[in-house]
Parts: C-alpha cells; structure tokens; sequence
C-alpha cells in the first residue's frame, strides 16, 4: 500500500468507530448499476525502484545532443540554486494562499516576483502567472477588450511575424467572445508602418523580438496604434528586457498590456511546459487583470504582511462575471523565476542577453560564410535569425540529429520556399566549440 | 518592517553562480531598441539569496509540513520519487519541438497516461493538454459549443451549474460565450429534479456537475439528470475535482458525462506548488471526442506522433504554445505506475473512511454535519451555523484558530448554501 499509514489494526477501529462491517458499506449511496468493479484494465502497482527503472529507461531514450532550437523554449543554464530551493517542501506542497497567515512565504514572494516584472517590463503591475505565454496573449486581448470599451470594435490586429502556436491559441480562447482576429502582413520579416489597417481596431498585438527573432520598429508602431484608438499589447521575452527598451517605454506612452512566456527565467525546457505566462499592465487597468495579485498590507498591530488583493476580479467571488475562469495558475514556477531574477541580478540577466546575442551572431557568421546559406531578412535580429538552407531543412534536422545536434526550427508551411528556412537560435549555453560543432557537421554532410 | 529580498540589495554585488562575462552588444543591436536604465533586479550574495527564499518557505504552511484538512481540493502526500522520476535531464533538457522521431520517450509515456486515464474515467479518448482544471472546463465547454455548431444547433447557449458549483464554472460559461443558468440543490445535497426540468429546453447546452459533488454527498439521481438532459438535447460535462473519492468504484462515463476534466494535482498526487501547475486532461465519449484540442499522441507503425489539427478537423484546437504541462504529466503518469489499478481504488476506500471517520468523531463532538444523513465521501462539509448564533465564534474564527493549532484550515463559506460551513 504505496502511501497509505493504516494499519489492518487501525482500519478495524475506524470501522468499529463508524459501525460498519467493511469499507465497501460506505460506498453504498452509489446507485448499484453505475458501480463498477475496480479498475481491473490497469496493471498493478510497482515499487518506487522499478517505477525509477522505467522513467529512466524513457527519459534516456530522449537525449538528443546540442540544442539550438528556440522558437519559444530555449536552452539556458539554471543555477543549482534556482531548483534546490523550489524543490523544497514548502514550496512544492504548498497550497494556493488564500490563508494568508499560513502563506506568507509564497505571498511575499510572489509579491517580489510581481515587483521584478514590473521593473523588467516598466509596467505599473503584474499578476501572480497565468498559464504560459500563448494563453496569457489570449487573456490579454480578452482583457483589452474589456479595457478599450469606448472603441466598440472587437478587431484585434495580429502581425504575421507572431509565434504561429501563440495566434492558434488565441484563435481557440477569444473567437468565441465574438472577437475577431486579423492578420497584419509582414514585409522583409517584420510589420510595416499600415495606418489604414489599424483604423477601427480595439487593440494591436506586437512581439518583440518577433518569431522571426527580428526587432520590430516597437515606437512607431505603437505610436500609431495609440493614434487610431487601438490599445497595444507587447508580447515579449522576459530575458531579453535586460538589453532591450522595455513595452513601458515604447512609443510616447508606452504599451497599455504585457504579455509574455516566463521560461527562459530558470524553468527547464521540459518539452515546453510547465512554465508560466506573465501579464503586466497600467494602474488604471488592474481590475481588469485576471488571476490573482499579491499586495503588501499591514495587520491590526502595524505588522507588515502579505495577501491576496483585488480578489473581487477572480472567479471565487465574482464567478460569472470573472475577468477569467483561471484558479490553479503556474505558482512553483513563479518561485523559480523569482529565485532566477535574484541570483543573476540586474548584472548577470544583462550578461546572459548580451552572450545570446553575440553567440546567435556569431553562429549565423558562420554558417552564412558556408556555400549556398543565407540569412532570410535583413533587419537586426537578437538571438534567432531565419537563415535559408539549400535542402529541406526537415531532411537537414534529421541528418543533423544523427551527428547529435538540434539544428534548429525548420520553417515549413510559414511562407513561400519556407520548407527551405530554418529558424536557430544559440544562448548563452551554446560554446564556441558547439558552434564550430554545427559547422563541421553540415559541411561533413 | 518585512525584509524583502530589495531591502538586502546593494549595487554592484552580484552572485556569481550564472556568470558569463559578457558586456557589449556594439554594433550588433541598434542603439534607439536599448534599454535606458537597468530593470530593478537584487543585487545580493548567492548566500543572501539561498538564505532569503529559504526563509521565506519556512514561513509557509505545506503538505510535507502540515495535515490540510481542506474540501473540494485533495490535498495529498506528493510522492519524492515520482518529483525525482520527472527532474531528470532527458525529460528536463527536452525541446518542446524534438522530432517526435527523437521523442519516443517522452511520448511512450503519455500516450501510456492517455490509456491510464481513459480506464480510470470510462471514456474513450482522452487529451492531455489543458494545463489545469479551469482551462479542461472551458475546453469542455468549447466542445460542448463546436457539437452543437457542428448539428446546427445554434440556439443552445445555456450551461446548467448547480447553486453549489465551484466558481471556475460559471466563469468558464462565460468564458465560453455560454450563459450559466443555476439549478436548486436540495436539503440533502442533490440536485432538485423539479428546479433542473424548469431551466432545461431547447437553449441548453450542457450542464457541469462535480460528482461527488461540491456538497460533499454523491449525487444518487445522477442518472435521471443524465437522462433529463439528454432527452432535451443537451450534453453532460462533468468536474473531475473529486474524482479521489470514487477511483475504481463509479467512472463518470458510465455515469454518462459525455466529457470531463481531471485534476491532476489533486487525484493524482502532482504538487500543487503554492497555486500551481496542475494539469486538467479532458476526456470524452464517442460522440464528443473528435472535437478534443490538440496535440494528442497515436501510436501507429512509425511508433509514438503528435496528432494535430489538419488529423483532427473538429478539434476546437490548441489551448498552449507546445503540450501542456508535460513535466507534471509525468508525474501523474510515474504515480500511477507506482499505485497501478489496485493502489487507485484502495486510494478511494481509504479517504472516503478518513473522512466518515473524522465526521463521526466531531459529530460525537457536538458538531453539525450539513447533511447528518449523508455518508461522507472523501470530504464533507459541517455547518457552524448554531455556533455563530450562539457564540458569536464564526467558521472563519475556527478556521483560523485551527491555524494555531498547526491545522491548514479547511475551505470555508464553500459551498456557499451552507450556512457559517467548512
């Protein structure tokens, strides 16, 4: 009996207790005809040793080699510290804090979380973590919506150069609020200046870098968002914020709402989840925030201490009329990230966007100095570029894998000859050594 | 004063445990995309660091620390190994984006999990990939909606909840573009028949029900209900958020829910972190399963792939950038391999005596269950009603008084229609 105390001693009592002959007799207000027997499809349970065998035997089989694939996951080092102290009891078995005199702990970290956030995006406030960037991008248009009222539309203009999985969640999640998503056209991988476009939009969504791993012209097309009516919605990499203008300052009065995925924030890659959405915005918005929002307080005796605030937007209290359903949220991560954003600092988060930056230009150097490899687009581009191969680059990843290296996204289906990009990425995890790696492999062939 | 990790933060000291050296991106950036000045991070010691977040957890109440006596969200041992089974680097160090070709591993194992949870709750297709119960909800009601889009049915925007429903699903209504219409509960915990015949016709959609339900008894009618709303044309959803209390001994597709949601963090014993990840799977029955979100995972002759949309042209579609929370898929799956089908239903037996046990004993106490004629199922609720009147001590005084005797509290004022409850 893997987990349970009891005793044959201990359930006898307990039935004597009760007065009842057999556990079964509390099981008897089920309706005899939807009772089933067991669950005797399933084998029978294992030991921890054997279970561990097995895990082991699975996740072997899945060591690939060198990773330079990105495309919304990227392979970053994670100090020993960040997972040592998550993985602490009191962090892991935690429930959610609702009783804050119980939660202090994960109340007043969650309440520094929201502080670094803010601060890295230069946005007024954060919320506790939704589920992870594509459906935090999801509830921030629902969010902007409920925002722009005045602008009566329910356009929401999505640039072609968003993570293709970040605009199909959006797609499943607002369609059905009666909100229509429209496509903005991309020219030389990045979103030009369409005035006429914009007319009539309750919101503009932009990524920055975008999913090309381009620097869109973030002020100006915020500017003009703001011209036309339409509030602006940054998706962006929290780590790249260390080096980059943050939303808060883009254009005049920089983005109304901050979206974004929390992963390359000390949360392993894991094939892609758990990790966590964060959502930023202006003061004059938090009630329209989803989920839940730590607030530092004092108790009857002057005591400071943290809670739970603005709970009247959650759907505990409000319940039909939540700004989300969301309940359960992405806390562990959060104090993962949390713990990250401490140990690095403003120094060395600076320091891991600088070396990803330098590393993915160097790679590209490299492998546009081989024969017949050249880079897609023009503009400036941060730490993934889209670089044109002279083979299907789905053949070139399998070839590539052999040699024990990740190669990169290949691009297939996103634009004309696309089955031809492919889209790399080298962080700051990535050595000189591995790119030469890569080099050497594809001029071996 | 709290001491927040800003209130140790110095300028230029650094921990140096991610260190890369690193400082100019000249030439490689344009000067008018920098950032003017530095973001607002610490700047402390590894040690002030180690020191602080180990502070902070000591302030926290948690399983590993504390019994949690709490209703409606299964609160239970969270297995080290199965944690060790999940943090290992083939699992960790996988991109989301491998070759399923260089992913057989991973696969393997939720496609394995796939099976596990379809036994368990009597469907026939079950997806994996909504990351917690909230996000199953609305991709059951979604699922609801594209069914009957799918028939032409388009005048049926009505979702049923109880009074007693948990939040999450009017809200999920709501998100759906549903409208939720409540139904009475009786002075026994069940559904009140008359109430659930006036609010069905031809605008319901579904109805959601948590059995047992959020009144901590079975609902014993569940079959007329099932019937009730499937003669009207409508569709069963059903909660998953106390699935612990009847693993093995009633699954919800014999019960005839056309879809539902687990909850992972709660039946199978995945951490709840603090507020989270969980996992919230949904499952389906014939009739409701092509319009499952996507990616899911088929075996065929190649071995272990992703389903995605262009295979599966009803699917409502994709709820996440990648697969859900596969790190805590894992865990479900390790669990459940650890306990396999004898250990889920002995799970079952064992809480629902526990909480009989307990109820006996504060019954014999002078405490007022809310359904004294009611069996307890793995929970139950007690009213303090009479207390508060008397005393003037209220639930909420209780609960936290139960916080000085080292108890978390149990959920209070929840379900609502029970007076001063917990």
């Amino acid at each position: 009996m893997p987990f349970i105390p009891h005793t044959h001693a201990d359930t006898e009592s307990m039935l004597t207790t009760l007065g009842i002959e057999s556990i079964n007799d509390l099981f008897d207000e089920i309706p005899a005809d939807i009772q089933c027997d067991g669950l005797p499809d399933l084998r029978d349970g294992i030991s921890e040793m054997a279970m561990q065998r097995h895990m082991s035997e699975k996740a072997h089989i899945d060591e690939t080699g060198i990773c330079f694939l990105g495309a919304g996951c990227y392979d970053h080092y994670i100090p020993a510290a960040v997972w040592d102290l998550t993985s602490r009891g009191e962090f892991l078995t935690a429930y959610t804090p609702y009783q804050a005199e119980a939660s202090q702990g994960t109340l007043q970290l969650v309440y520094e979380f929201q502080t670094m956030l803010a601060s890295l995006t230069a946005m007024d406030v954060a919320n506790a973590s939704v589920y992870d960037g594509a459906s935090a991008l999801a509830e921030a248009i629902l969010m902007a919506v409920r925002i722009n009222r005045k602008s009566k539309s329910r356009r929401v203009m999505v640039p072609s150069t968003l993570h293709p999985t970040y605009l199909a969640t959006v797609e499943s999640i607002v369609s059905h609020q009666g909100i229509s998503v429209e496509s903005l056209p991309a020219e030389d991988g990045v979103t030009p200046m369409l005035k006429a476009k914009l007319d009539n939009a309750v919101a503009v969504v932009l990524q920055q870098p975008n999913f090309f791993g381009l620097l869109e012209d973030a002020d100006t097309l915020t500017e003009h968002a703001h011209a036309a009516g339409a509030l602006v919605i940054g998706v962006v990499n929290p780590m790249t914020l260390a080096l980059l203008k943050p939303p808060g300052e883009w254009g005049d009065n920089g983005a109304d709402i901050v979206c974004g995925d929390g992963q390359p924030l000390g949360i392993p890659m894991a094939s892609g989840g758990p990790s966590f959405g964060f959502l930023c915005t202006r003061m004059a918005h938090v009630r329209q925030l989803p989920g839940r929002i730590a607030g530092r307080t004092q108790d009857k005796d002057g005591n400071d201490g943290f809670v739970l605030t603005l709970q009247a937007r959650e759907q505990h209290i409000r319940r039909a009329k939540a700004t989300s359903n969301i309940c359960t949220n992405q806390g562990l991560l959060v104090t993962a990230a949390t713990i990250y954003m401490t140990l690095l600092g403003r120094q060395g988060l600076k320091e891991v966007a600088t070396a990803c930056v330098r590393n993915t230009h160097q790679l590209v150097d490299r492998l546009t100095t081989l024969p017949n490899i050249e880079k897609r687009f023009t503009g400036h581009y941060f730490h993934e570029c889209v670089l044109d191969f002279p083979e299907s680059t789905v053949e070139l990843q399998q070839r590539m894998l052999k040699q024990g290296i990740l190669a990169g996204h290949p691009m297939t289906g996103m634009f004309d000859e696309g089955d031809r990009a492919m889209l790399v990425c080298a962080t700051e995890a990535r050595t000189a050594q591995d790119i030469e790696s890569y080099v050497q492999a594809l001029a071996d062939g | 004063m709290a001491d927040t990790i800003f209130d140790k933060s110095r300028p230029n000291r650094r921990a140096t445990a991610q260190r890369v050296d690193d400082d100019a991106v000249e030439g490689l950036l344009p000067r008018n995309q920098l950032r003017g000045s530095p973001p607002l991070l610490p700047e402390v010691s590894e040690l002030q660091a180690v020191r602080h977040f180990t502070n902070l957890a000591r302030k926290n109440f948690s399983i590993d620390t504390h019994f949690y006596p709490l209703g409606s969200c299964t609160m239970k041992y969270n297995p080290r190994g199965v944690h060790r089974a999940a943090m290992q680097d083939g699992f960790l160090k996988r991109h989301p984006l491998t070759p399923s070709s260089h992913s057989q591993g991973v696969l393997g194992c939720l496609y394995e999990l796939q099976e596990i949870l379809q036994d368990v709750t009597g469907t026939s297709e079950v997806c994996l990939a909504p990351m917690a119960g909230a996000q199953g909800e609305l991709t059951g009601a979604l699922m609801i909606k594209a069914y009957h889009a799918d028939h032409n049915d388009d005048e049926r925007d009505e979702i049923i909840v109880p009074t007693a429903a948990h939040g999450t699903n009017p809200a999920t209504a709501s998100m759906a573009g549903l409208i939720a219409k409540e139904v009475e509960v009786d002075s026994e915990g069940d559904v009140d028949l008359d109430s659930l015949k006036r609010v069905v016709g031809r605008k319901t959609a579904g109805v959601m029900l948590t059995n047992p339900s959020t009144c901590a008894v079975f609902e014993r009618r569940i079959q007329a209900i099932s019937d009730i709303v499937h003669d009207a044309g409508g569709l069963l959803y059903y909660d998953g958020a106390n699935l612990n209390a009847i693993l093995g001994r009633a699954r919800p597709g014999d019960m005839q829910f056309d879809v539902l949601h687990l909850n992972l963090h709660k039946t199978f014993a995945t951490p709840h972190g603090g507020g989270g990840p969980g996992a919230g799977p949904v499952g389906a029955n014939e009739r409701l399963a092509p319009y499952l979100p996507t990616p899911m995972v088929m075996k065929s002759d190649q071995g272990y792939q992703w389903l995605e949309q262009t295979e599966r042209p009803k699917s409502i579609g994709r709820l996440s950038a990648f697969m859900g929370n596969v790190g805590i898929l894992l865990r479900a799956y390790a669990y459940s391999l650890m306990l396999g089908g004898n250990g889920l239903c002995r799970v079952s037996e064992y809480a629902t005596l526990n909480a009989n046990y307990l109820m006996k004993r504060l019954s014999d106490a002078g405490f007022h269950p809310a359904y004294p004629d009611r069996r307890a199922t793995h929970e139950f609720a007690i009213s303090l009603r009479r207390e508060a009147k008397e005393t003037g001590v209220t639930a909420m005084d209780f609960a936290k008084r139960l916080l000085d005797y080292g108890f978390h509290a149990p959920t209070t004022y929840f379900p609502l229609l029970i007076p001063e409850c917990f």
